[in-house]
């Protein structure tokens, strides 16, 4: 199977701030690409957009199997996504969630997927505690399963290692190399040391200087 | 230039008419028929004005061009005043023709419904920050309105006699009164006002729009220098 | 997709029967404002037509505090994008519509027992013809709220928002379902509201349809 995501001249304003303007990468199975900016540099925002939650200003995002284009609608089948913005319902167990999640995605023999996930993100012996009752860094652990469950191509984590000990930081960088070996990873992060667990790297800052440097010539 | 003068001059001449022509003597209603001339051509406005407003909201949605959202708040807002001038002409006239200023006839609780509707979509826009959000939402809620509008022509019927000239249950036998039966200079002349009408939203919509389209791009453009 | 739609509405109807957020605070609502009636009409004889009508005036105010939980809620908690990368934009709105259809039978039921126990001159004549404007009247008020409750959610004064955009669009099925309910008081029989049946459905499938094609654009920016 050939997955291809594309970028063509992304551009984001809200109202008059442009975010970032004419964004162009191409992203097949097994690439995987850093985003990096200051605070408010627009990681976010452009991560969303690869995830279809936001609509680009201008430009496209395109998505292909075989080379056929994706329904937008459909994409999220093909994502997985961790983000800080990302909530769970809290009211409802770690395993309830993942369970409610399964069923919404109309998985079929969800109930080992999750145990095998749920034992990947070392949350199996705390898989019935109320996400109420759970510290940050657990959250982030079951965010991490939420996103794996359905073993998507796409891999998207912004701000993969928040709120995780070292261990949990382990554990990120291990599903980050499994992730490309089989499919797309994109990561949006501050740290430097994230970086390198891409092989390709945009900086939104660069681009932004960029974009000034157009608009005055 | 010259267009909006002979417009001008179109309108005062039907407004002249309007309480001079001798219109025929048409029982139950007699000389206050004349609000006619009006009272018809101003619901007439307002209701095509809510109508390429919701155009506007649906080519909005689709283009997502912030010009088209500014064209369609524009028009909702020509229609609210137009809907409200008619209701207050209208209730003066009941005043003298029913007796009291408001009945709760079908066509009173029919703009009273669409000042209902495009009070709550001001105070919709109003609650809402983010520019695409408030063209997005307001779009789709002058949509869903909308849909709904059509049913009182059914319900209205079933539920309460109507007292407006032109219902079915109009007591004095005035019957329709926008037919061909009308008196020839009336029929006109009510035509004509209601071609006047429409050239005055025309004029209006289009002058409000290009308004706030032009303080769109200056803002912009000071934004722009600001940053420089 | 109709599996995923019934999972949505499991999942709100778990979380509601676990933190009654929405429930007990609905049950006190009608409970206070049916008091409310009953102490301004202390020592009257208010006459049933009357009493149709306050029914309604119940159960829209009932409404407008419960039905934009189902949105609000996820708004309020940012769980919106859980379900944006879950599925279709479409299946969130069935199944928050089916939450709400579940959510307004329930409130129904209770508002009208409660009306039937404390108001007593409020006589139903003809059952079938009650009942059916009660079923097709709650269909038609869920299905109107759930779209406008998606609309209030993205704005900022969510709770006095919701009313005031829900009532003109409510109008003409709140005025359909009191006069159906004044007939049924008045012993119409059920063929006489064949037309008022036409309008309650029609209206329901008219903004379920405008809902379903409008849905993407709020869901998603």
């Amino acid at each position: 199977m050939d997955f291809k995501i594309t970028l063509k001249n992304v551009r984001k304003n809200f109202s008059r701030l442009l975010v970032f303007d004419s964004v162009n990468f191409e992203l097949t199975i097994g690439s995987s690409l850093a985003i990096a900016g200051k605070n408010g540099s627009g990681k976010s925002t452009l991560v969303k957009i690869i995830a279809g939650l936001l609509s680009p200003s201008a430009g496209e995002v395109i998505y292909q199997i075989d080379g056929k284009k994706i329904d937008k609608l459909d994409w999220f089948k093909y994502i997985g996504f961790v983000a800080p913005y990302l909530q769970l319902y809290d009211e409802f167990t770690g395993y309830e969630n993942l369970e409610i999640l399964a069923r919404i995605r109309g998985l079929k023999n969800y109930k080992n997927k999750i145990e095998e996930v749920l034992k990947r993100v070392n949350l199996y012996a705390r898989r019935d505690d109320l996400v109420r009752g759970y510290s940050s860094g657990m959250k982030q652990r079951l965010k991490y399963a939420c996103a794996l469950l359905h073993e998507p191509i796409v891999l998207i984590l912004d701000e993969p290692t928040s709120n995780l000990d070292a261990e949990g930081v382990e554990m990120v960088w291990k599903i980050a190399q499994e992730q490309k070996k089989k499919g797309i990873l994109i990561v949006a992060t501050n740290e430097a040391e994230e970086l390198q667990m891409c092989e390709e790297v945009i900086n939104l800052d660069e681009l932004k200087l960029k974009s000034r440097e157009q608009i005055v010539k | 230039m010259l267009w909006k003068i002979l417009l001008g001059l179109y309108i005062a001449i039907i407004t002249a008419l309007a309480f001079v022509i001798p219109i025929g003597f048409i029982p139950g209603l007699g000389e206050r028929a004349r609000i006619i001339f009006l009272h018809v051509p101003s619901a007439w406005l307002s209701v095509i004005a809510f109508f390429v407003s919701m155009l506007y909201g649906i080519r909005y949605l689709r283009s997502k061009n912030i010009y088209d959202d500014i064209k369609s708040v524009s028009s909702a807002e020509i229609g609210f005043l137009f809907c409200f001038i008619t209701t207050v002409t209208g209730s003066i006239w009941a005043k003298f023709n029913w007796g009291s200023f408001w009945n709760w006839d079908p066509r009173e609780t029919s703009i009273f419904v669409l000042l209902l509707i495009y009070g709550a979509y001001f105070v919709l826009r109003s609650a809402i920050e983010v520019e695409e959000r408030k063209a997005t939402l307001s779009a789709v809620y002058s949509v869903i309105a909308f849909v709904t509008v059509p049913f009182f022509i059914f319900i209205m019927p079933r539920i309460m006699p109507g007292l407006h000239p032109g219902s079915k249950g109009d007591p004095e036998g005035a019957g329709p009164v926008v037919t061909f039966k009308m008196d020839p200079n009336m029929r006109i002349l009510f035509f004509a006002s209601l071609l006047g009408f429409t050239l005055v939203y025309l004029w209006i919509f289009n002058l409000r729009s290009k308004s706030e389209i032009l303080k769109l791009k200056i803002e912009n453009k000071i934004y722009q220098e600001v940053q420089n | 997709m109709l599996s995923s739609i019934w999972a949505i509405f499991l999942k709100d109807l778990k979380s509601e029967l676990r933190t009654r957020y929405a429930l007990n605070a609905l049950f006190m609502f009608v409970v206070v404002t049916i008091s409310m009636i009953l102490f301004s009409t202390a020592g009257e004889v208010v006459s049933g037509t009357l009493l149709s009508g306050l029914l309604w005036v119940v159960i829209f105010f009932s409404a407008m505090s419960g039905l934009s939980r189902t949105f609000v809620s996820e708004e309020d908690r940012g769980t919106v994008i859980f379900l944006q990368l879950a599925t279709r934009p479409s299946v969130v709105y069935f199944g928050k519509l089916l939450f709400n259809f579940a959510l307004i039978f329930g409130l129904n039921l209770f508002i009208v027992i409660a009306y039937l126990l404390t108001m007593e001159n409020f006589k139903v004549k003809s059952f079938d013809v009650f009942l059916v404007g009660l079923i097709l009247g709650g269909i038609g008020l869920a299905s109107a709220s759930t779209i406008i409750a998606a609309i209030i959610a993205k704005a900022n004064t969510k709770g006095t928002l919701y009313p005031v955009l829900s009532f003109p669009v409510l109008l003409p099925l709140l005025m359909t379902t009191i006069n159906m309910t004044q007939l049924s008081i008045e012993g119409a029989t059920f063929s006489e509201t064949i037309g008022h049946l036409r309008i309650l459905i029609s209206y329901s499938a008219v903004v379920i349809i405008a809902s379903y094609l409008l849905f993407d654009y709020i869901w998603k920016e």
